[in-house]
């Protein structure tokens, strides 16, 4: 059982690492606008939007 | 997305006889109007077409050839008090009206990067504001205005207000505090079970000794980082002289900890850091959905405020001057021209013209003004030219007065949970007592029990599941409303629905779709062919909402000389021959009196020769107004209708909706006094307006919903939104309040209950602490369990076919 001297240490380090990542991702402002980021996904391929016409399908109703 | 028929820029219909064609993506199709035309070609040309493909709603109309209002934007005493810095750059927050999804946000972000010298544009769909970051020597602020306005959305400068910073500093803050509180939740919990399961099982003493100091260590920044909050807020209070929530939070976080750490160092008792870090967590979550709530309705009120403009047209010794309006003071004299908002109260001394008062009287129909009429900042001048002697400016307005009574009621807390509040507090200071008490008891009787016995009473009555009973449910009832597209607005909102048993809905725009078209035209002599084509002729010179109804009419003739006659109607020459169409009493100057074989109607035609036509303007019902209505008197509520129409339109929108209480030609005090006189007859009135319509109406009422389609003014008076104006969501409201208020009860019972039972059991020492842990724990838990049913909405209660759901039933 002695492990656990070393293993819950190195967990609260983990904890401790994920704190900070989350901190430095909500000073980044990522957590301000979670709607339109994933729009602009759509539009930096198609610099001609014509050239791929979608189906109807994939359109969002 | 296109449908025949169908603008491809703004979805509406495409009037007869009009071929404007745009080039979008190499196809060619058909739009309604030179601004549609002009935007769906900018919109391709600049390479942004995929819009058409990603939107989930039409795009808003541009209006073709407005005078250019922007440009006073680009004088330097109007823009610098507008402008942040950040380095070299110039930055400006926009508030834009009319983005309807993701998809605009996206098209006017990529817009604006697209202009030379704009370095940043981000756009949020939810909020509607965008951040430009620009250089000012190189593009105007007017210029970046007019793109957003070319592609027919309405930018609003929001300044340089610190009310954006500081909500999204707070934001961050309690998201980085719920972040501490959670993962260290997650920790000290896994840790308690291998100390609750050793407690057990036997356990080495070294190993727990390690295991509580991990806990210890681990609690201790969500404590102090976390928790800093209820400290505070405990301190405010106590330095107020009042014993708020905060209070009994911060004694029982402390107490829990500083008894914990004692046992902790000394070896011996037992430990609470699992009760701890979990009390944090769940305050912190509740608390963060409530400020994200606050600080959507606080963008109503700037919603309100944007409707004064930037700048007026002073007059000093007649000469005329675009000043910003902050500069403008009380006796000036302002020019409003026809379109424009007014910038301050005041008195009309030059000119007579038509105002737009639906902010202040919930009346959509223009109201006529004259000389000595007063007129209020924000409503629209949509007649003619005027002058403004103004009587009071900025902060005294009356419209000033609206957003200060909505930011008060915005602050307050619903009166259910502050009763909870209340509750707990009497608790607590009874459990304070009673815990010294037994603590005097027992060290009296058995000294070496006093601590362990004290301990037990303090966290096993623990009012945490009494003061989380209420907010729990209000949030999860509130965030499954929010997914079908329902913003609850003010606190209170949900228990009033509950208990609703009438409902006054408006009829235009409400029960119907709000767009007039003609349903009857009466001809005296001619065709009904002719009648139209004369009246749309006339029209094309008004924007009268009654005018629109003949919009999609081709026109066959010309008319010439048209000349509007505000609250009265149109005059104009076709053919030589005077026209005119408007009013009977406006017709009546010109074509003698009244014939009785023509029906009473809002829209007459006639010329000198005599009377021609009567228009019945009638408008399309909702589709989903009809189950709505069934619906709702399902659930015992009597529908009324409450509207200043004729009586036969209203007559006939009752009985297809088969509604009995309907009321017509109704002015907003009488709508007031019907809601009133129900309220006072001991019925809990609910009102339902579109926007447009009466605020006094919806602000008299027990809990009103306004529609979001309308515009934001009675949003703004409104306790619930409907963001997609979709009425079908009215019952699952009702249904959703019922059933939070429900649970309440249940939840207040059970916290009672447990608490009654728990207090002796613990005062008489038979609970050990770690077993009262585990029962405020337990009951907490239950509390929230039970809450979180209410997420789960019973779609299928609406009854209105949803693709989504639809779908997957079908898989």
């Amino acid at each position: 059982m002695s492990i656990i001297f070393i293993l819950i240490p190195l967990g609260l380090v983990l904890v401790g690492f994920a704190i900070w990542a989350f901190f430095w991702a909500v000073g980044d402002g990522q957590f301000d606008d979670l709607e339109s980021p994933g729009w602009s996904v759509v539009s930096d391929e198609s610099p001609d939007p014509g050239a791929t016409p979608r189906p109807d399908s994939t359109r969002p109703s | 997305m296109t449908s025949a028929g169908r603008c491809f820029h703004c979805q509406e219909p495409i009037p007869a006889g009009t071929t404007f064609c745009a080039k979008v993506a190499r196809e060619e199709q058909p739009v309604c109007c030179l601004g549609c035309l002009a935007a769906a070609e900018m919109i391709s040309d600049a390479g942004l077409a995929d819009f058409y493909r990603f939107r989930t709603a039409g795009a808003p109309k541009p209006e073709s050839g407005a005078d250019d209002v922007w440009s006073t934007y680009d004088r330097s005493e109007v823009f610098t008090p507008l402008l942040g810095r950040e380095g070299p750059l110039s930055v400006v927050n926009l508030l834009i009206e009319d983005t309807r999804c993701a998809a605009c946000s996206w098209l006017i972000a990529e817009r604006l990067k697209r202009l030379p010298g704009v370095d940043r544009a981000n756009t949020n769909p939810a909020t509607h504001r965008a951040q430009v970051a620009f250089d000012h020597t190189r593009v105007g602020l007017a210029t970046i205005l007019r793109a957003v306005a070319a592609l027919g959305y309405r930018p609003h400068v929001l300044g340089a207000s610190d009310t954006l910073e500081i909500a999204t500093r707070e934001r961050r803050g309690a998201l980085k505090r719920l972040a501490v509180a959670g993962f260290g939740m997650m920790q000290v919990m896994m840790i308690a079970t291998g100390l609750y399961v050793g407690a057990r099982e036997g356990m080495d003493p070294i190993i727990k000794e390690y295991l509580r100091i991990i806990c210890l260590v681990v609690t201790a920044p969500v404590l102090v980082y976390s928790g800093r909050p209820f400290f505070q807020g405990a301190i405010a209070s106590l330095r107020s002289r009042h014993l708020g929530m905060d209070v009994p939070v911060a004694i029982g976080l402390s107490l829990a900890f500083v008894a914990s750490s004692w046992n902790t160092l000394v070896h011996r008792g037992d430990v609470y850091f699992d009760s701890v870090t979990m009390f944090v967590f769940l305050l912190l979550l509740g608390r963060y959905v409530e400020m994200g709530a606050r600080h959507r309705a606080g963008s109503t009120a700037e919603a309100l405020l944007r409707l004064v403009p930037a700048t007026a047209l002073r007059i000093q010794a007649d000469r005329r001057e675009r000043v910003p309006v902050a500069s403008l003071q009380a006796g000036d004299h302002v020019m409003v021209p026809a379109g424009e908002c007014f910038p301050a109260d005041g008195c009309i001394v030059d000119g007579r013209t038509e105002v737009d008062e639906a902010l202040l009287t919930g009346e959509s129909l223009p109201v006529g003004k004259a000389r000595h009429d007063t007129v209020a900042a924000g409503s629209l001048n949509v007649g003619a030219p005027v002058v403004v002697a103004l009587s009071a400016v900025g902060q005294s307005t009356v419209l000033a007065g609206i957003v200060r009574l909505l930011e008060r009621a915005q602050t307050e807390r619903p009166r259910i949970a502050r009763l909870a509040d209340r509750a707990a507090t009497w608790f607590v200071t009874r459990v304070l007592l009673g815990a010294v008490i037994v603590a005097l008891i027992w060290l009296w009787l058995d000294p070496s029990r006093a601590f362990e016995a004290t301990l037990s009473v303090l966290v096993v009555t623990c009012p945490c599941a009494l003061s989380l009973a209420t907010p729990t449910v209000v949030t999860a009832a509130t965030a499954a409303l929010a997914r079908e597209g329902l913003l609850v607005t003010r606190a209170d909102a949900l228990e009033a629905l509950a208990q609703v048993d009438q409902v006054v809905f408006d009829k235009t725009g409400t029960l119907t779709l709000g767009k007039p078209t003609i349903e009857q035209v009466s001809v005296l002599r001619g065709s009904a062919e002719q009648a139209m084509a004369l009246a749309a002729a006339l029209e094309r010179g008004s924007e009268h909402p009654l005018a629109h109804a003949f919009d999609a009419v081709a026109s066959t003739v010309k008319a010439s000389d048209l000349a509007v006659h505000p609250g009265a109607g149109i005059e104009g020459y076709v053919d030589g021959q005077r026209w005119r169409i408007g009013t009977a009493e406006f017709v009546a100057e010109c074509s003698g009196p009244r014939p009785a074989a023509l029906p009473e109607a809002p829209v007459y035609l006639g010329d000198a020769d005599g009377w021609f036509a009567a228009f019945e303007i009638g408008d399309t019902l909702r589709p989903e107004a009809a189950q709505t209505v069934r619906a709702l008197q399902e659930r015992g509520l009597t529908p009324h209708i409450a509207s200043g129409d004729y009586a036969t339109a209203v007559d006939k929108v009752a009985s297809q909706l088969g509604i009995r209480n309907a009321h017509s030609r109704l002015l907003p005090a009488q709508k007031l006094a019907l809601v009133q006189n129900l309220a006072k007859n001991g019925h809990h009135v609910l009102a339902v307006g579109d926007g447009i319509n009466d605020a006094p109406t919806l602000g008299a009422a027990a809990v009103s919903v306004a529609l979001g389609t309308g515009s934001a003014l009675a949003q703004a008076s409104a306790d619930l939104v409907a963001l997609r104006g979709n009425l079908a969501t009215l019952p699952l409201a009702i249904d959703t309040a019922r059933r939070a208020t429900r649970v309440i009860r249940q939840n207040l019972v059970w916290a009672t209950a447990y608490n009654l039972v728990a207090l002796p059991v613990a005062a008489l020492g038979w609970v050990p602490p770690w077993l009262a842990a585990i029962g405020m724990s337990g009951s907490s838990l239950l509390v929230v369990i039970n809450a979180l049913r209410l997420t789960r909405v019973k779609r299928a209660s609406h009854g209105v076919p949803n693709l989504t759901s639809a779908l997957a039933s079908a898989t």
